[in-house]
């Protein structure tokens, strides 16, 4: 078994962080230079530490597998970054902020992670504006503010539509600099396809050179892995075509727990699916549910009907009947599981019967057209593109998609996995967001993690655990080197009959009718024999395209996926051995009689780290149990 | 429908290139450009064929990642829109398409359709940032910033960095895209105390890359999916001109 202490430190929640501070070791300013961190990922998570690590001093080597550090993932994220800010004098705090979060995550986060996360919110966004990030103003100057699901202040800080973007670009530029200054190596177009430990230390990556196709060993005295989230593994997702789970797999692999792999958010507004072809899912941001209002027909005959010929008394808003309180901003969960549920009943609408109207003509008539232009015209815009539909005359159409995973490494308050040295942040860790992120987390808990919290525990780790350099020489890496090498010249030596194009497809079927938004233990048992009979035929017949030694996608998207096959499986366990339904996670067999999840905190209230037991065997769940002490454990409501 | 496409093929920077044909079978309205690509693709690979390389990552028109010229225009020529948000919705049974990568010096081909803008990079490295360390920095509405001067520099800070500008220069020029990062940070007051030596150092940056002079003709402007106004390049030439007269150094130095 794992050993995992989450290291959380003692005393009162708030004052945990200050006194953390002051008892973690620190490297006097002289010595920093003599550490060399390895920093795998660009987004805001990755970019952000990156850059601050090596405005501290430390050595930075920095890799990502696109062509630039900018076009990391965290550029498509739209609506915006919470923090507790209280700007709008509505009663937010950091307290408040801390309890939505514990809230929102169905009890299943961390406690004391969370509060930190809260309390460097606030640093967040005087970083950001610092740095020239062009949030929305208000006409006397001030930041502009909204509001998003889950919240009933407006805490949310946002640049147009494009707050991913404008944050990212922001720490792009941070980083761009330390890489002028020469603090900081960036390794672009290059994929991490091993990690290597040395006497159970994280000691160096293995990585792919994506234009010469050279394997390559890097060595460093810490390893950070900010690689993102592991949506794809359903294929259709709102994630980018490249999004994928190698790192932290290979990183379990080598024995580093994954926690929580079922917790998988499904996002209410998404376009819905045109057809086979299909490549991705487009996310419309959830900002739009502040204006616009979730609706069907009560009545199956309507469904077909143009929209404004339905009248008002035949509109069924499902949110507002069933939520009042949080109408429209209702929790994504909820909202997503209102919508399929709709649909499954036979009340959806388009032409697959997989949609709901999300419609804006009440906001449009009270505002007028060009308020809500000036809101959200981009995403408009972007609608209009992808369906060829004006939705300043026609209501939308929305469906949910995949968007986001909660699971993730799991790490101490430190942000370390369980293999000293090994750090894991952002979207890739499992920390704050317990089984359900509410909107406008992510790049908040991205650029905590990055710009305020690893920075200093690093600090401690290389003060305290005192390893030696590694040598570029030592066995393992060769051994690693060795190992990656193998694997490439398997997929390329099949040359069977079917695409890995269409492998993906059939995995993340699977993946999205056993153990999408509704879950059983059924499908589940049937998700488990279809995924390793599929990745059996994998190995036998898949048709990798090309050579190694050159710029091959056929061949990047293959090692993706073949980590995808072993890691779905994983999740689907980790949905069965979860007898309750929480935030993300839905199983049918366990709900109230009104259709709403029924957790289990009797049994389950822990974070389900599972631990790699080598080929063939069945993973070893280790339990970490979520005591609350500031907050007390509620049924979650939304009423 | 069906199309004809007309693909340039190059398998890396020291091939010559050529344009290969093929046809792209039953594609439907609602697929994305990619899409019809992957189609093609898909069918490349069943025959044992190399699929055509081409670049692309967040499929909806923000990560800048996807770069194509597509029958001439960069992006294709839908206004306001990436090779990967253009519907196949504006082409008709029986098109022939020509596809091809950037063509700029400073954009070398790696494969096919994808190019090396790494000197986007470096000329962001030279001064496309505010000198900020992590931590210390004041409250962030203790700097009230106008209304109007926030969203203009929010429409500079819009650019993707994708490089259409410069492919559909003829001199292949990058003004718009450094001009953007320019005027964006000019029009902030966190960006002002830098302004001269940025401006200075990026402009020196861009003609090390190899990108051409600016003759104003506006092609830039007319395929930038985020519509990136060329006012920008008059404001980074005000910018730059007094700059120069106030004769700073161009020290590198950013610490
Ligand atoms: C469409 C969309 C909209 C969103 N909107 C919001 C929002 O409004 N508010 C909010 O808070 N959150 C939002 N999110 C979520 C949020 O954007 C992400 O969770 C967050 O940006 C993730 O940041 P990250 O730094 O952890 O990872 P990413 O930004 O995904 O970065 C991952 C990095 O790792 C690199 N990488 C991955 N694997 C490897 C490898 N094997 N080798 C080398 N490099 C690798 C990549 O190149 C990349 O640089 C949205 C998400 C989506 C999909
Ligand atoms: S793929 Fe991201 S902009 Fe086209």
């Amino acid at each position: 078994m794992a050993i995992l202490n989450s290291n959380i430190p003692s005393g009162p929640v708030a004052q945990k962080w200050e006194k953390h501070k002051f008892d973690m070791k620190l490297v006097n300013p002289a010595n920093k230079r003599k550490f060399d961190v390895i920093v795998v990922g660009s987004g805001l998570a990755g970019a952000s530490a990156a850059a601050t690590m090596a405005e501290l001093g430390y050595n930075v080597k920095c890799f990502c597998f696109q062509d630039s550090p900018r076009r990391a993932h965290s550029i498509a994220a739209q609506g915006g970054i919470n923090a507790a800010k209280n700007y709008q004098n509505d009663g937010d705090s950091i307290y408040r902020l801390f309890y939505d979060t514990i809230k929102g995550g169905d009890f299943r986060a961390r406690e004391a992670n969370v509060y930190r996360l809260a309390q460097v919110s606030v640093n967040i966004i005087d970083q950001c504006a610092a740095q020239g990030v062009p949030f929305a103003r208000e006409y006397g100057g001030l930041l502009s503010n909204r509001s998003f699901g889950g919240a009933q202040v407006s805490r949310t800080f946002y640049a147009r539509g494009q707050t991913g973007q404008q944050l990212l670009i922001g720490a792009y530029q941070a980083l761009e600099r330390q890489i002028g200054l020469g603090k900081v190596k960036m390794y672009s177009r290059t994929e991490m396809l091993e990690l290597v430990l040395i006497d159970g230390h994280a000691k160096g990556i293995i990585v792919r050179d994506l234009v010469t196709g050279a394997i390559s060993t890097h060595a460093g005295d810490a390893v950070v892995l900010a690689t993102g989230g592991y949506g794809n593994v359903f294929y259709l997702s709102t994630n980018a075509k490249g999004c994928n789970v190698t790192a932290t797999w290979r990183a379990y692999k080598k024995g580093a727990c994954f926690a929580n792999p079922c917790y998988t958010q499904i996002h209410p507004t998404c376009i819905p699916v045109s057809g086979e072809h299909q490549s991705k899912l487009t996310l419309m941001s959830e900002s739009l549910r502040n204006d616009g209002r979730v609706w069907i027909p009560k009545r199956k005959e309507d469904c077909r009907k143009v929209p404004h010929e339905i009248p008002e008394e035949a509109r069924d808003y499902i949110l507002e009947r069933k939520y009042p309180s949080y109408g429209n901003l209702a929790p994504r969960d909820i909202s997503s599981r209102a919508a399929k549920e709709a649909c499954d009943e036979g009340r959806g609408v388009g032409p697959s019967g997989l949609g709901v109207y999300l419609d804006f003509a009440d906001a449009i008539k009270r505002l007028g057209e060009n308020v809500i232009r000036e809101r959200y015209a981009n995403l408009f815009d972007m609608y209009e593109k992808i369906t060829g539909e004006n939705a300043y005359k026609l209501p939308m159409r929305i469906y949910p998609a995949v968007h986001y995973t909660m699971g993730g490494s799991w790490v101490d308050y430190n942000l370390m996995s369980n293999v000293p040295g090994l750090f894991v942040l952002g979207e890739a860790n499992f920390s704050d967001h317990g089984a359900n992120r509410l909107g406008a987390s992510a790049l908040m808990q991205g650029l905590a993690d990055g710009y305020f919290v690893l920075p200093y525990t690093i600090g401690n780790y290389f003060a305290s655990a005192k390893q030696p350099k590694p040598k570029a020489d030592h066995p393992e890496f060769k051994k690693a080197l060795d190992d990656v090498q193998a694997r490439t010249k398997r997929l390329l030596s099949i040359k069977g009959k079917r695409t890995v194009n269409s492998f993906h497809k059939e995995l993340g079927k699977i993946m999205w009718e056993k153990c999408g938004m509704a879950r059983s233990e059924q499908s589940l048992k049937e998700a488990l024999k279809l995924i390793p009979a599929l990745r059996e035929e994998f190995y036998k017949n898949v048709n990798v395209a090309g050579s190694e030694g050159e710029f091959n996608q056929n061949l990047e998207h293959a090692g993706r996926l073949a980590d995808f096959f072993e890691f779905g499986e994983l999740l689907c366990h980790d949905a069965l051995h979860r007898n309750e339904s929480c935030g993300g996670h839905f199983r049918v067999e366990y709900q109230t009689e009104d259709g709403e999840a029924k957790r289990n905190d009797e049994d389950y209230a822990y974070v389900a780290a599972w631990e790699y037991a080598g080929e063939g065997k069945p993973p070893i769940l280790n339990k970490e149990p979520l005591v609350y002490e500031e907050i007390h454990m509620s049924t979650r409501s939304y009423k | 429908m069906n199309l004809i496409l007309e693909v340039w093929r190059q398998k890396n920077a020291n091939d010559t290139g050529s344009f290969v044909t093929y046809e792209a079978k039953d594609i439907i309205p609602d697929m994305s450009f990619l899409e019809m690509l992957d189609v093609v693709n898909e069918d490349l690979i069943a025959r044992g064929e190399q699929p055509i390389a081409f670049d692309s990552d967040c499929r909806e028109g923000i990560c800048g990642t996807c770069s194509m010229v597509i029958n001439g225009i960069a992006h294709g020529g839908l206004r306001g829109t990436t090779a990967c948000q253009l519907h196949m919705r504006h082409f008709s049974d029986g098109d022939t398409i020509t596809v091809e990568p950037w063509r700029a010096s400073a954009f070398p081909v790696i494969r096919d359709l994808v190019t090396d803008r790494d000197a986007f990079d470096r000329i962001i490295q030279a001064g496309g940032f505010v000198s900020v360390n992590t931590g210390g920095t004041p409250d962030a509405n203790a700097l009230p910033i106008p209304k109007t001067d926030a969203d203009e520099a929010m429409d500079a800070a819009a650019c993707i960095g994708c490089g259409a500008c410069v492919a559909a220069c003829k001199n292949a020029s990058a003004m718009l895209f450094v001009s953007a990062k320019v005027s964006h940070l000019a029009l902030l007051p966190q960006g002002k105390p830098e302004a001269e030596r940025r401006v200075l150092n990026m402009v020196k940056q861009m003609s090390i890359e190899g990108f051409g002079s600016c003759t104003v003709t506006g092609s830039c402007e007319a395929v930038c999916p985020k519509e990136i106004s060329i006012d920008f390049i008059a404001r980074m030439n005000r910018e730059y001109g007094k700059a120069i007269l106030k004769n700073r150094t161009d020290s590198k130095e950013g610490a």
